[in-house]
């Protein structure tokens, strides 16, 4: 009896693995498969989760406008867990196994290294939404958030105009990796360029998901009765939370210290009572609180989609910097593929340039003809009572283009703005 | 002016801001305090006003305006506006009648006060008879006088300033000491002696300051060890069980906690506030209970195989975490500190301790009592020692010593319990919580010395102490190094912890 239970299971499994193996490849013909890469646990889940959602919709939305030449988008979502080997593993898997034709992925810049062999080694295309250090330039990845040029530059110059407090002193705190770290060279050699002095920048770091502020709130207190200072925060993940919770405990106001940070959006506030925080700082290319239809009809959307997924936090939905880079990249890749008519990477690649698309920022973003990046508007924001943030400052040249290389690191003057391989 | 204050550039504002200061009109500083709170609102391009609650207030003329305007825009301040108005309205405030609304104007004041500020400084300081006030009001008066061209008055303000006990006075001192191409700013002798006086003054007061707070943030991660690491102390140090899901049963402990809010905030809006004395016991009891089902279920069965308990528990730990992912998803939860827990106080200049830890570090000590009280003071607690330091002798006396084991158990979790309730008001709440602490957990009884409560005291304290030190020597990645370092030498040269268990039971 027991036997030939066992045989019938066997049988029907094979029956049913046969039946997938044959409906597979049939299917595969009428879709194009996306790769979903965010962390769904883990430190980082507190900024990726968003982002997956964010891709999940705009695929739908793709879908309901008749897909991509006719073919419909399947999503496949792999979770690496904040965990930086599992994204490189998870990215092979997704292009070998999974077979998809474009990756939409990665937060942490160490996670964007682990992938970056892995897609180039396959050809593969990855889009990446988050701003980042530069210092990167590959055939295979497309950067739709910030360059530092477009984000961390002009917000410490802000803060030393006078509107922005006229700050003479800076503390560079990060999270220890490699963003924090290239992002405070950069932003060291450009204070020095303004002539700030060596004793004037105090350069700290906590490790991923730290959680005692105490000591480096304190320090900061310290250092900032030496002079006008303000903080510039690389802090990335869940490390946020107690960070400003600290903040707000030992009475560091905006007025006498502000806090700019770069990592910190309206997703990562959410957990924090923002009434102490009033006025410490991000710097973004998109705000949620940014006046324009194309937002309120972006935000109309996301809203109804995270209510009709019962998506946590659906009773207040929230958007915000990397999510709207998630949505752009996505449709300037619809429109590539249409574009090339191919999905076929370097054709692609080629249709990318120069693709235009009207973004929630207020401005039609564009593609750049060579370096892979957007050209972006730079906003800064401060962070009002209720978990938003109100436009400060905006770039008065609208779009700016992107600088991978960024000139305050040395041996970049020479480099080609466009990926090296073709 | 009220309409430049609304449309003008920054410039412009703060120009008005002065204008409007000097005018001493009462209604201005409602004008001022309702910018700063952003409630000013403009309508069209000539109409201002004040917004609170759907009503608004022409703020030029004080008229209700009825119905609101179909189009208004907000007018944005910034942290420079924020400022100037700030030391506007403490200026204003400075003659308030009420003596808590001087003392904090007086404070706004002491870290923004400019030239513009002096004469309403001045004017406070011959009238204000409160000693506090008149303090920081002289200190005040004295830093923005340092500039000033009259030696006599330079010299007084640099013996004003050794009463002071801020950093940003200790940097106007320096300024007065420093020197340009290698000559003296100051070029006055006897101010530049009694700058340097002042100066050795404020910088013992500044230590001092700096010394209390290093210390007291090092007691308060040490108590943040001891609370996790006490429940363990009882199961690994008392009973011997090498529990790698402790961290997980703090994790339990911190999900009860956010159970119980959110049911307060959906049934009792109203005690909202309270739900932690509500969540405490919970939290206890939930672990406790998790704790007591793991023993009766897989330990009791691996008494005295270690390394069986040892796999089992990890095991167990996987499984509980990814129960509470199945159940609350793979994102962190929010626990909100109640409003008493935000905050601080502020016991020196610059030394502020927040609330959160004050009272952890309280609780910390209310649980070390009850525990101790428990095992050296209850019939529980002498059947639990009996059983732990000879098992066959106390069940030959008539102990049930399987009841005694799940009891102890039990109460090792459910103090896990406890912590997580405490780790849940300062840091992240999610399904990987525990793992961030097991190690730390197992660091503090270990080093302590097994099965020593008052072992496990120490260590905690001294690693917080000592990591918070080289912290502020070295830094947070480096002093966690360090600190792990010094325990692998130490557990090299004193294997038994700080204090070993003397005598026979040792081997048992």
């Amino acid at each position: 009896m027991q036997r030939r239970n066992f045989i019938r299971t066997t049988l029907a499994a094979s029956l049913a693995a046969a039946a997938l193996g044959i409906g597979l490849p049939a299917q595969a013909q009428n879709t194009i498969k996306v790769g979903i890469l965010h962390s769904l646990s883990g430190t980082m889940a507190i900024s990726e989760t968003a982002l997956k959602d964010m891709a999940l919709m705009t695929i739908e939305e793709i879908n309901a406008k008749g897909g991509v030449m006719g073919k419909k988008l399947e999503a496949v979502v792999v979770d690496p867990a904040s965990n930086w080997p599992l994204f490189a593993e998870k990215a092979r898997q997704l292009k070998t196994q999974d077979k998809v034709d474009v990756i939409f992925g990665c937060w942490t810049s160490v996670s964007r290294k682990s992938v970056l062999p892995v897609i180039e080694e396959l050809n593969g295309l990855l889009f990446y939404p988050v701003q980042y250090e530069g210092e990167e330039l590959s055939k295979n990845v497309f950067y739709t958030g910030a360059a530092p040029n477009q984000q961390a530059i002009p917000a410490v110059e802000y803060l030393m105009s006078k509107e922005g407090g006229g700050a003479k002193r800076w503390v560079l705190l990060g999270t220890d990796y490699v963003y924090p770290r290239t992002t405070n060279k950069i932003l060291r050699a450009f204070l020095k360029s303004k002539g700030v002095d060596e004793k004037d920048i105090d350069e700290k770091y906590t490790p991923f998901g730290h959680s005692d502020y105490q000591t480096i709130v304190a320090d900061i207190k310290k250092f900032a009765a030496g002079g006008k200072t303000a903080v510039v925060s690389t802090i990335n993940g869940d490390s946020n939370v107690p960070f400003y919770k600290e903040l707000g405990n030992q009475g560091l106001k905006a007025t006498d210290v502000p806090v700019v940070a770069f990592s910190v959006g309206e997703e990562e506030l959410r957990g924090v009572d923002t009434k102490p925080l009033v006025g410490h700082l991000a710097a973004w290319n998109y705000f949620m609180s940014i006046k324009n239809p194309v937002n309120d009809a972006w935000k109309k959307k996301w809203a109804d989609y995270a209510k009709k997924n019962k998506l946590p936090g659906a009773d207040k939905p929230i958007t915000n910097d990397p999510m709207e880079a998630t949505y752009v990249g996505m449709w300037m890749w619809k429109q590539a593929v249409e574009k090339a008519k191919s999905t076929d990477t370097d054709k692609v690649v080629a249709a990318m340039a120069g693709q235009t698309f009207p973004s929630p920022n207020g401005f039609t973003m564009k593609m750049d003809n060579t370096n892979h990046h957007l050209w972006k508007p730079v906003y800064i924001g401060e962070i009002q009572s209720n978990g938003q943030f109100k436009v400060v400052w905006k770039d008065p040249k609208g779009l700016v283009q992107a600088k991978p290389w960024s000139p305050f690191i040395a041996g970049n003057e020479g480099k080609k703005d466009a990926p090296e391989k073709k | 002016m009220v309409r430049d204050l609304a449309f003008g550039d920054s410039e412009v504002r703060s120009k008005a801001i002065g204008a409007l200061v000097t005018s001493a009109d009462p209604a201005v500083v409602s004008l001022l305090q309702a910018m700063i709170e952003g409630e000013v609102q403009t309508a069209g391009d000539r109409q201002v006003l004040i917004v609170r609650d759907d009503k608004a207030v022409d703020a030029a003329t004080g008229q209700a305006v009825d119905p609101l305007p179909e189009t208004r825009e907000d007018v944005v301040v910034n942290n420079r506006m924020r400022r100037e108005l700030a030391t506007a309205i403490a200026s204003f405030k400075l003659s308030s009648p009420d003596r808590a609304v001087r003392l904090a104007a007086a404070r706004e004041l002491q870290n923004n006060a400019d030239e513009d500020a002096l004469p309403a400084i001045a004017a406070a300081l011959a009238k204000e008879s409160d000693p506090e006030i008149k303090g920081l009001l002289t200190l005040t008066h004295a830093s923005v006088q340092l500039g000033s061209t009259d030696r006599a008055t330079r010299l007084a303000a640099v013996r004003a300033l050794a009463q002071s006990d801020t950093g940003a006075t200790k940097t106007l001192l320096l300024g007065v000491l420093a020197k340009k191409d290698g000559k003296f700013v100051e070029t006055d002798d006897e101010i530049r002696v009694e700058a340097e006086r002042s100066l050795s003054a404020v910088e013992g007061r500044l230590l001092k300051g700096d010394i209390a707070a290093r210390v007291f943030s090092g007691i308060s991660l040490g108590t943040i060890l001891l609370l996790a690491a006490l429940g363990l102390a009882i199961t690994y140090g008392l009973m011997g069980v090498i529990n790698m899901a402790h961290g997980e049963l703090i994790m339990v402990g911190a999900y009860a906690t956010y159970v119980v809010q959110n049911l307060f905030r959906q049934y009792l809006p109203g005690a909202f506030d309270w739900y932690l004395l509500f969540a405490i016991p919970m939290a206890f009891l939930v672990s406790g209970l998790v704790g007591v089902v793991l023993e009766r279920t897989v330990i009791r069965h691996l008494y005295g195989r270690p390394l069986e308990t040892l796999l089992a528990t990890w095991g167990l730990s996987l499984i509980l975490i990814q129960a509470m992912r199945t159940i609350f998803g793979a994102q962190n939860v929010q626990v909100e500190n109640p409003v008493w827990m935000s905050g601080g106080v502020e016991i020196m200049t610059n030394v502020v301790l927040p609330w959160s830890r004050i009272i952890i570090v309280a609780f910390a000590g209310g649980v070390l009592l009850l525990v101790w009280g428990l095992l050296t003071r209850t019939r529980l607690g002498l059947f639990v020692r009996a059983v732990t330091q000879n098992r066959q002798m106390a069940s030959a006396l008539g102990v049930r010593t399987p009841k005694i084991d799940m009891l102890a158990f039990g109460l090792g979790s459910g103090i896990a319990g406890l912590a997580g309730c405490a780790l849940s008001q300062i840091g992240n709440v999610g399904p990987d919580l525990g793992q961030s602490y097991i190690v730390d957990s197992f660091m503090v009884v270990v080093l302590g010395g097994v099965g020593q409560l008052a072992g496990t005291v120490y260590a905690a304290l001294g690693l917080g102490i000592a990591n918070k030190f080289l912290e502020a020597w070295q830094g947070a990645v480096l002093a966690k190094i360090a600190v792990l370092v010094f325990i692998i030498i130490f557990i090299q040269k004193r294997p038994q912890g700080l204090f070993a268990l003397k005598g026979r039971q040792v081997e048992a």
